[in-house]
């Protein structure tokens, strides 16, 4: 029998199961705490920040937090919202986003996330970085433009042998995720398309498969990223 | 002692343009140059991108006419992955990009006349800018500005209902689209609530016919022979000769009719056509490979579209097109502002059209995609609401655009448009040393005749930054005259 924890979550008394990450439990009870490295069913590895809450008063991502007893958690600051907003905002400014013709607009969690948090006009200078298209594999494509190196995909994403089929290439700022070549081969369009739907963002996508969803009934077309949890 | 008039800027938003005219010693026209002096890239830009994202990429060329790139785009993206050129995709996504398509027409075509061209036949196009514009069109006849409105707006509804969204959606897609109608869109569209439903639009079309033919009767001369000249005419046609905006065969006329140029396949439009390029200006020239460079330029658009079709396959504007030929005895009609006139002929075929389509069972099937054999090279041509559209891509082996070449309607028109600059700069400009608010207008009238794409700024209609200065050979200032914008 699973055994609880008491913490408070914005000054409100919670409980949680044992052990459980932050951001699930907050979840459980209702308030929604932003996540984009983190995806259910894999590691946590608060690569971006953008859960970023206050826990006994000291910033820590919530992705990577366990609740234990008396925790006393804050979510909501003006601080804090400032801060995951400036953090969408980098990432925009970072690489190269082109909304208008990305074919995970309205189903893309960086994009749901600046419209959630209001970013209107850019308050960091574009890098505008000159990256690749990764095209040579047959089922799928990386675009590195994109790419926001959440890591998902190398974290949730491995063939039938148990290997990751991406994997990091270059070091520092060159830093890239490239489609590995020898574990990549013979996948099924199956995981390919997992790929595409583990990645939060337009950075990997299906050959041959584009905007087939139409506007209106994509993910974020009607209702804010988050708002099943909390307005 | 020769002098030079520079009109600058032409425009502002979509198309930065400026003509200017030289003026010999004895005050006659040399030569008139309508300048493009923007540079947009898009050729260049879309290479390295996946294939599928090309119709919705490609489409943020406009925001007038976005469907038709969109379409175009499709259209050549079904060759690339093996979904024929033009008769291979399933009859519910034919249909459905066809009233995408024709609601595009309707909506801008409207837009082009009831705006544009109504304040001119309203009021003179000589006449205050104060009152000649939409809102004074809206203070003058309430019902032709009601009907303006609503026109629009149903021509986007239906985009929307299609597409996904007024502008820039993204309902086709290589080999198909991504939706059908429900059947609560198509009553919505087919018999929505009054005044928003087919039958109304019918109705409208035939008014607005109704009040330029009520004008030409009262205006016959200026109508006739405002900025008359004669030329080649290239459009799309059915394989039988009927108008058909989406799909079809190349053809061309000269300007007694003769064909020049006849069941072309798109395919191969290469072997039809070439492009010029002038130094002093972005836009490049196309023309007919057959008559050559020095005459192988045409226009197109809705005077060339009728006057290269046979007949139109909807019966009412069928009926508007045979007294529209019975005007020049069956000849080609060289008259430019007969252009509104087949303007909204067209109009009235577009609304019958999308009757006809949303009465189809075919709309609202689930059908949506084929595919076939992949293809590395891809042409799509269509007739958008300013003329013949052509987009051409190659794709490499990996899915990604190699090579993209876009021949838009306003630069098939670029030469009829230096030449209609030249005929009113010939007609009104000659032998004068002041330049009046009538002659900018004049220029305007010619030049947005055409509805060139560059036009965003002249579809706020006296709002539109207008610059004439008249110089002598020496530099001096002899006249200058300057209509202010408000952006």
């Amino acid at each position: 029998m699973a055994s609880f924890v008491r913490f408070t979550l914005d000054g409100r008394a919670c409980l949680a199961e044992e052990g459980a990450q932050l951001v699930a439990a907050a979840k459980e009870c209702g308030v929604y705490i932003p996540t984009l490295c983190n995806y259910p069913g894999i590691p946590p590895k608060g690569a971006c920040r953008i859960c970023t809450v206050l826990v006994n008063g000291i910033p820590q991502t919530a992705c990577t937090t366990k609740v234990v007893e008396d925790m006393a958690v804050v979510t909501r600051t003006p601080e804090l919202e400032e801060f995951r907003k400036a953090v969408v905002e980098i990432l925009f400014a970072e690489g190269n986003h082109l909304c208008p013709s990305c074919e995970r607009s309205g189903n893309c969690e960086l994009q749901a996330l600046a419209y959630r948090y209001r970013v209107t006009v850019p308050h960091f200078p574009y890098l505008f970085p000159k990256r690749d298209v990764e095209a040579w594999h047959p089922k799928l494509v990386k675009d590195h433009n994109r790419c926001i190196q959440c890591k998902r995909c190398i974290r949730g994403i491995h063939n039938a042998e148990g290997k990751a089929i991406f994997a990091f290439g270059k070091r520092g700022d060159k830093v890239v995720i490239n489609i590995d070549p020898e574990t990549s081969k013979n996948i099924s369009d199956e995981l390919a398309q997992r790929a595409m739907d583990i990645c939060p963002v337009g950075a990997i996508l299906r050959k041959g498969k584009g905007f087939d969803t139409p506007i209106g009934r994509r993910k974020y077309d009607h209702q804010p990223i988050g708002s099943e949890v909390q307005a | 002692m020769t002098r030079k008039i520079v009109i600058d800027p032409v425009t502002r938003v979509e198309g930065h343009g400026k003509v200017t005219i030289h003026l010999d010693d004895e005050g006659e026209v040399l030569q008139s140059r309508f300048h493009i002096v923007e540079f947009r890239g898009f050729e260049r830009f879309v290479q390295g991108r996946p294939y599928w994202e090309a119709p919705v990429l490609v489409q943020r060329l406009c925001g007038i006419c976005p469907v038709s790139h969109h379409l175009a785009g499709a259209k050549a993206m079904d060759v690339v992955v093996g979904a024929g050129t033009g008769d291979g995709l399933t009859a519910t996504a034919e249909k459905i990009r066809r009233l995408m398509h024709y609601g595009q027409v309707f909506q801008s075509h409207s837009l082009h006349f009831f705006h544009l061209a109504s304040p001119d036949l309203l009021f003179g196009y000589d006449s205050a800018p104060e009152t000649r514009n939409v809102i004074g069109v809206a203070l003058a006849n309430r019902e032709l500005a009601t009907q303006a409105v609503m026109m629009r707006k149903y021509g986007q509804e239906v985009i929307a209902a299609t597409a996904g969204k007024k502008i820039h959606g993204t309902g086709a897609i290589p080999g198909g689209v991504n939706k059908s109608l429900s059947t609560a869109e198509r009553d919505a569209l087919l018999q929505g609530p009054a005044p928003l439903n087919a039958d109304q639009m019918v109705a409208w079309s035939q008014g607005a016919l109704e009040f330029f033919k009520d004008y030409y009767r009262k205006n016959k001369d200026f109508i006739d022979n405002f900025s008359r000249f004669s030329s080649n005419h290239l459009s799309l046609v059915r394989k039988d000769g009927g108008l058909d905006l989406y799909h079809g065969v190349l053809r061309a006329v000269d300007s007694e009719g003769r064909r020049i140029l006849d069941d072309a396949d798109p395919q191969d439009y290469l072997q039809y056509l070439g492009e010029e390029v002038k130094s002093w200006s972005y836009m490049k020239f196309p023309f007919l490979l057959a008559v050559g460079q020095e005459n192988g330029w045409y226009r197109v658009g809705p005077l060339a579209r009728l006057n290269v079709a046979d007949f139109i396959p909807t019966p009412l504007a069928q009926r508007e097109f045979e007294a529209f030929k019975a005007a020049t005895g069956g000849q080609p009609n060289d008259m430019c502002m007969h252009t509104h006139w087949a303007r909204l002929i067209e109009i009235l075929h577009a609304a019958e059209m999308m009757r006809d389509l949303l009465q189809d069972p075919d709309i609202t099937g689930s059908r949506l995609i084929v595919k076939g054999k992949r293809q590395a090279e891809g042409v799509g041509i269509i007739e958008a609401p300013r003329g013949t559209l052509i987009h051409h891509f190659r794709v490499g082996e990996d899915d990604l655009i190699q090579m993209a070449n876009l021949i838009v309607s306003t630069t098939h028109n670029n030469e009829p448009m230096n030449r209609a600059v030249g005929c009113v700069a010939r007609k009104m400009l000659a032998k004068t040393k002041e330049i009046t608010e009538g002659m900018l207008n004049a220029i305007e009238v010619a030049i947005r005749a055409y509805d060139p794409c560059l036009s965003c700024a002249t579809h706020a209609y006296g709002q539109m930054p207008l610059e004439v200065s008249l110089f002598d050979s020496s530099g001096r200032l002899l006249s200058q005259r300057r209509k202010n914008s408000r952006f």
